[in-house]
């Protein structure tokens, strides 16, 4: 009877361990590739395609990348900013508002959340979004609109508020009995409070700014706006980009390396998040287990 | 305190609902949305009539089922495994990896399937030309598109979801698996007697929560996967792309905005209708 449990353990180990690994090499390998393509010469992809290693090793897309990378630093810097402003903004509303909507004594609360989860149910559409935002705005070709639309994110309010929802009442009741008002109980008491929930929510946002690249398609032309994904991602549709790539770092453009130049452009711009992916990751498990099984 | 959010979702979210009106319009950009001459229920005659509306409804709800089916069933499988392995180190290390797909935007997503897909220099043809066999151009076949979408879509969310299953296996209560252990129940009695019935309400809940998005594609992904690629829609144009398309290519706004009205109303009906059922049957757990 014993060793039967143990033999079907053992059977149950193998199923499992293969396919955890399976997917894991799944997971993987993409990333592999693409740094692998970035590395191989031009030639030796045109002959033998793209391969698992580097059929003939070669630095040449980082070079041409690197000789003039102010398109790269340019949109580097546009994707940190409307990161940075954009987080830090999305998460002191949504905290703010999700402690509004937690609040027993707010008469509205459940109507006021209707009113933002409606939002998720019936919208306007991108169609109607443009036009308000370029005809009645003028926001084309500016940093707001990258900014704006992302600004509030209902799901993650509806997270927050959860978070919020498991801090006892008696906290903030005793701080109002000791005199403290709205403001002060929620920066000095709700926020610290929340920590793993702002960080979830925190990173949430910023992860939405940083892999944003439709509202730059919708509302950008300006090369000098490109946040770092659409600068990629146009690199890619287009060889316009290449051959301005080639023309600033004045390489002739039949030396230009396009297709391992649009891998080393996109390895750039997927580098920081692989680099800080492991430290946040742990936040993401911690405020998913909490926030999402509730919420 | 709550008058900053309220603003914004003014501002993005309910001043452009009046942009609905542009479904019964004729839009002309001089005159504006409000100044166009109105033409009733042309647009969605168009929409509908020219087969477009009923293929991207086809499409849109049949990529989303199965997207939802596929992703779930791996994520399930995927947290079951990682919860049951002993080995502390690459339980952590292989959960991570796998959720590493989670961060990358789908701009890098569509880097890979050109990558490994693409006629000329694509690792998919650069093995078959190793094996001796001709390559094949996948960009020609629409339909080879429903595995891959499906496969790239729960490769991103795999992680993320099998993440929320953990934590609900981890809540199930210990005293059950071993009163089954001294019951000499083994490892495959045991998930499918007491992990498996004991996440129901888990899974239960995550349907739902996707059943209420079912008539929404994921555009980031589409677009990045598919892009303007024509010979493909038939099997891969979803209403998100196809409003989006018309928006960009032919500069139309009439059809896109009735289609955008119509996804709208039918998502709006959906959402009521499931979360009627949770609301019936699980009622703390209904959405409002």
């Amino acid at each position: 009877m014993h060793r039967k449990i143990e033999g079907t353990y053992l059977l149950f180990n193998i199923i499992s361990y293969s396919i955890v690994i399976v997917a894991v090499i799944l997971c993987l390998l993409p990333f592999e590739m693409l740094v692998s393509g970035s590395f191989t010469s031009e030639s030796a992809i045109t002959q033998h395609g793209y391969g698992i290693i580097p059929t003939e090793f070669s630095l040449q897309a980082y070079k041409v990348l690197f000789k003039y990378p102010q398109d790269i630093i340019r949109a580097y810097g546009v994707s940190i900013f409307i990161t940075v402003i954009g987080t830090a903004i999305g998460l002191f509303v949504t905290s703010m508002t999700a402690y509004v909507l937690n609040r027993k004594d707010f008469l509205y609360r459940n109507k006021l959340a209707f009113f933002f989860y409606f939002t998720t149910l019936f919208n306007g559409g991108i169609l109607s979004l443009y036009i308000f935002f370029v005809k009645y705005l003028h926001l084309k070709n500016s940093l707001l609109s990258l900014i704006l639309p992302l600004l509030i994110n209902v799901f993650y309010l509806i997270v927050m508020r959860t978070f919020i929802s498991s801090i006892p009442d008696s906290i903030s009741e005793s701080a109002k009995i000791d005199g403290a008002g709205d403001f002060t109980i929620f920066l000095k008491l709700i926020l610290p409070l929340t920590k793993p929930g702002l960080a979830t929510i925190g990173l949430f946002y910023a992860l939405e700014y940083w892999n944003d690249w439709y509202n730059a398609m919708l509302f950008i032309t300006d090369i000098k706006l490109y946040p770092l994904q659409y600068l990629l991602f146009s690199t890619l549709q287009s060889s316009e980009a290449i051959s301005r790539i080639s023309s600033i770092a004045s390489v002739a453009s039949l030396d230009v390396p396009t297709l391992s130049l649009k891998l080393a452009m996109a390895v750039i711009a997927t580098g920081p998040i692989i680099l800080v992916y492991p430290y946040v990751q742990k936040y993401f498990v911690k405020g998913l287990t909490v926030g999402a099984i509730k919420g | 305190m709550a008058l900053p959010a309220i603003c914004l979702i003014v501002l993005i979210a309910y001043i452009p609902m009046a942009g609905i009106i542009l479904a019964f319009k004729e839009y002309r950009f001089n005159l504006g949305v409000f100044g166009s001459p109105w033409n009733g229920l042309d647009n969605f005659k168009y929409f509908f009539t020219s087969g477009t509306g009923l293929l991207v409804t086809r499409n849109t709800i049949l990529y989303n089922l199965m997207n939802l089916i596929t992703s779930q069933l791996f994520a399930i499988m995927i947290a079951i495994f990682i919860n049951e392995m002993r080995g502390r180190y690459f339980k952590k290390v292989s959960q991570s990896i796998i959720f590493l797909p989670f961060f990358i935007s789908w701009t890098i997503v569509g880097v890979f399937v050109y990558n490994i897909f693409n006629y000329e220099t694509g690792t998919l043809n650069t093995i078959l030309k190793a094996l001796n066999m001709d390559p094949v151009n996948l960009y020609s076949m629409p339909y080879v598109w429903v595995i891959i979408i499906c496969f790239f879509n729960s490769w991103k969310w795999v992680g993320y979801t099998s993440v929320i299953y953990i934590a609900s296996i981890v809540s199930i209560d210990n005293e059950c698996f071993e009163a089954a252990e001294i019951d000499g129940a083994n490892i495959f009695q045991k998930i499918f007697y007491i992990t498996i019935p004991s996440i129901m309400p888990t899974i239960f809940i995550m349907f739902l929560l996707n059943l209420g998005r079912i008539l929404r594609g994921d555009f980031q992904m589409f677009y990045q996967i598919i892009g303007n690629n024509g010979q493909l829609f038939d099997a891969t144009d979803v209403i998100d792309t196809f409003v989006f398309r018309s928006l960009i290519t032919s500069g139309d706004i009439a059809m896109p905005a009735a289609a955008t009205f119509y996804q709208s109303v039918l998502c709006f009906v959906t959402i009521m209708v499931v979360n009627g059922i949770i609301k019936r049957t699980r009622p703390e757990n209904a959405l409002f």
